[in-house]
């Protein structure tokens, strides 16, 4: 398959790497580089390995991605478009905008409750198209295939993208196949590529959010990791979660028709909520302040991450939307997501402050204020 | 959720704080011993709603942080050798050893993966029998039977490719050490309400009794603590010293006592080195010989490294309640999760770390 591409496009998507851009988030090492007495004197009992190899925490959303971002790919592919380093590429051709996105999936196993890797390969897509307002309108999808796959499991991962495709009103106009041996792969990884059109008058991205801004979150976070970590070998728990993996672009839509007075959207994937705020905490240069009691959680989602020690804001969505938003606007904002099926748990869960620029700040039950962090990593499960 | 949400409650914690606020009269000095509990205090700014006087220092309860390096340096070893495969809990891939840390053996081609029990390891061993399959045996109390079992199983199956790699620890002798330190400030300890569902009272009331300090066994969310920390203030308010059990819906007088006798039998009390602080006696648990083919420091011949840790860090400081993590220069600068100094700043349960995590916006 072959497809026309844009003749001109201003720049790459940014979803080549990790997505942040805090500069202060970027591992520094002066100990190593500076040798000052007093630095001397505090010599790393511990010193971390330098990184010369790419570790699993570079994929995870986290501090180590940005590092990656900061120190390879941006370097490598400094422009405009990228390094405003939203989800999407916006990109003009002929007057015509455009919003442009790539995203890889690897998710194992393949398939799991409310999904699999071809929908949300799909999905995915199309939530990168949309958190930029575009409509989304034709995707790309290369399969890299192991050695030894089912051509049964091909077919059920083909079948589930298109109808995926279908029921979101996009089309799949090119694709690529690559076969690795045996051992090489992980079954089966898939690329898609998304382009949608962008409307007049839109312009969100995530360094517009002011303070004094509303913070509105979709729905019941950590349901989709919650997910895949209850299917992996070892973890020896049922549960009736089920992946929220689902396309955002009809809810962004009935958002942006009740008012364009949207600044900037994400959709907590990898990192979970607290790496999609911290970016746009960090991007916009401002500060966030949380309410722990208004941010929805299943309980089946709350029991399993006290179980495995894990924070929920941190676990990934697929079907989830955080929109920063004119405070005067955000009532209607929210009352168009609550006539929306993807939309009806939709919650204020906090607002935009001057204070505390670059930090995600949460107000927990007992009256009092933390640091939501971005993690370096990923999760790792406490010992005990 | 049952047993979570009473105890996150703030219509429940309002009451107690006001309650400390009421009783307290001078400053008192109190010491969370596990670093679970550090985690909730800093998590939930409890220490921000109690009143001045009552100070909160960090005990040294923390297991990531006090495996010493040379234990972190023959995992790295043994997990670089071909045809093993090394099984830790999570938090411990992160933690440095003097060059590496399990991450980096992982990514220079090291099988090394993360179980949320030793059994898992042996399941691995199971499916795996031409492979070596180690598992990072730390922890204090609380992960002492579950290891213990372990070994005991594999010993009953059989298994010639299972070992583990110990370093228990034993929460009484390091209090011991620390009230026994002519610098100690702790006037009272929230004892490890885990560690004690395990190992029951009666270590705390020999404690309590022979240094005359008031002890309670206190739980893991923001309601056990305040209550905890109420309990511990009304028994220095009134010159008492005694062991009382806050988290008795989990802690039973004897303990859990099939999990203190598996550790029996797999298990003897020996010295410990503990990172930060040095050696404690008889303040660990090793293999009992009967079990030495399962030792991994027999099974792999990884020499004892005697690895010189310069004590610039002020880890030992911290981890003995005489500072608090941001009294150090080096804090959230030099040293922050990327780039550890010392190893409470790894471990979610450090205390450095949560410091880092949840404190910065002061």
């Amino acid at each position: 398959m072959k497809s026309a591409k844009p003749e001109n496009t201003e720049g790459l998507t940014s979803n080549l790497g990790p997505r942040t851009s805090d500069p202060a988030s970027i591992a520094r090492d002066p100990a190593r580089q500076t040798s000052n007495s007093s630095l001397e004197q505090l010599a790393c009992p511990v010193p971390l390995p330098a990184r010369d190899k790419v570790l699993l925490g570079h994929g995870s959303g986290g501090r180590l991605s940005a590092e990656l971002l900061q120190k390879v790919f941006l370097p490598a592919f400094q422009n405009p478009t990228l390094n405003s380093l939203n989800d999407q590429a916006l990109i003009s051709v002929d007057g015509v905008r455009l919003a442009f996105t790539t995203d890889s999936f690897v998710v194992k196993p393949l398939f799991f409750p409310g999904g699999d890797i071809g929908s949300l390969a799909v999905n995915g897509t199309i939530n990168d198209l949309a958190m930029g307002g575009a409509e989304p309108m034709f995707l790309s999808a290369a399969f890299i295939l192991e050695e030894g796959l089912p051509l049964e499991t091909l077919a059920r991962v083909a079948e589930s993208l298109s109808r995926a495709a279908q029921e979101a009103g996009v089309v799949v106009v090119t694709g690529d196949t690559k076969v690795v041996e045996r051992g090489k792969g992980d079954g089966l990884f898939i690329n898609t590529s998304g382009i949608g059109r962008v409307l007049p008058g839109i312009n969100l991205s995530a360094d517009q959010a002011r303070p004094g801004d509303r913070i509105i979150l979709s729905g019941s976070i950590g349901d989709h990791g919650i997910t895949i970590l209850s299917q992996r070998e070892g973890l020896e728990f049922e549960s009736a979660i089920m992946s929220d993996c689902a396309a955002l672009h009809t809810l962004v839509a009935a958002m942006l028709e009740a008012s364009p007075a949207i600044r900037c959207m994400r959709d907590p994937t990898r990192g979970g909520l607290s790496s999609a705020l911290n970016e746009i905490a960090a991007q916009s240069r401002v500060g966030m302040e949380l309410e722990e009691a208004t941010i929805p959680i299943q309980e089946a989602v709350r029991g399993a991450c006290e179980l495995l020690g894990l924070d929920p804001l941190y676990v990934a969505n697929e079907g989830k939307l955080v929109a920063i938003v004119d405070p005067a606007h955000a009532e209607g904002i929210l009352a168009a997501m609550h006539s929306h099926p993807l939309g009806k748990q939709a919650r204020i869960i906090g607002r935009v402050t001057q204070a505390n620029a670059g930090l995600v700040t949460m107000r927990t039950s007992l009256g009092t204020t933390r640091i939501v962090d971005m993690l370096s990593g990923d999760q790792l499960p406490r010992i005990c | 959720m049952k047993y979570i949400d009473e105890y996150r409650d703030a219509s429940l914690a309002r009451p107690l704080i006001a309650e400390i606020a009421k009783r307290v009269t001078r400053h008192w000095v109190l010491m969370e011993i596990c670093g679970g509990q550090t985690h909730t205090l800093m998590r939930y700014g409890i220490d921000e709603v109690l009143p001045a006087q009552v100070e909160l220092v960090h005990g040294p309860g923390c297991p990531v942080c006090v495996t010493p390096l040379e234990v972190i340096d023959k995992a790295l070893a043994i997990a670089s050798m071909p045809n093993v495969t090394l099984v830790s809990y999570g938090d411990m891939l992160r933690v440095p050893g003097s060059h590496s840390d399990l991450f980096h053996v992982k990514a220079n081609g090291g099988d090394v993966r993360v179980a949320y029990s030793p059994m898992e390891a042996l399941r691995i061993a199971r499916a795996n029998p031409t492979r070596q399959v180690v598992f990072l045996g730390i922890g204090f109390e609380t992960t002492a039977p579950a290891n213990a079992m372990a070994v005991w199983q594999a010993a009953r199956e059989g298994l010639k490719n299972f070992s583990m790699l110990v370093s228990q620890v034993l929460v009484p002798p390091a209090l011991r050490m620390l009230l026994e330190s002519p610098q100690h400030r702790v006037q009272g300890f929230i004892a490890p309400g885990h560690v004690c569902t395990v190992m029951g009272l009666q270590e705390y009331v020999d404690l309590s009794r022979d240094f005359h300090v008031p002890v309670v066994v206190g739980g893991f969310e923001p309601v056990d603590l305040l209550e905890a920390i109420s309990m511990l203030v009304a028994q220095l308010e009134e010159g008492r010293a005694e062991v009382e059990n806050q988290y008795a819906r989990s802690v039973a007088r004897e303990g859990n006592r099939p999990a203190q006798q598996i550790m029996a039998k797999v298990f003897e009390v020996c010295d410990r080195k503990w990172r930060g602080i040095g050696v404690i006696p008889r303040s660990g648990l090793k293999l009992r010989e009967e079990f030495s083919a399962f030792d991994a420091e027999k099974v792999f011949d990884v020499a004892a490294q005697d690895t010189d840790e310069p004590a610039e860090c002020i880890s030992a400081l911290v981890l003995q309640g005489l500072k608090k993590p941001p009294d150090c220069p080096a804090f959230g600068e030099r040293c922050t999760p990327e780039n550890p100094l010392g190893a409470p700043m790894v471990s979610s349960e450090g205390a450095c770390a949560a410091y880092y995590q949840y404190r910065r916006h002061h």
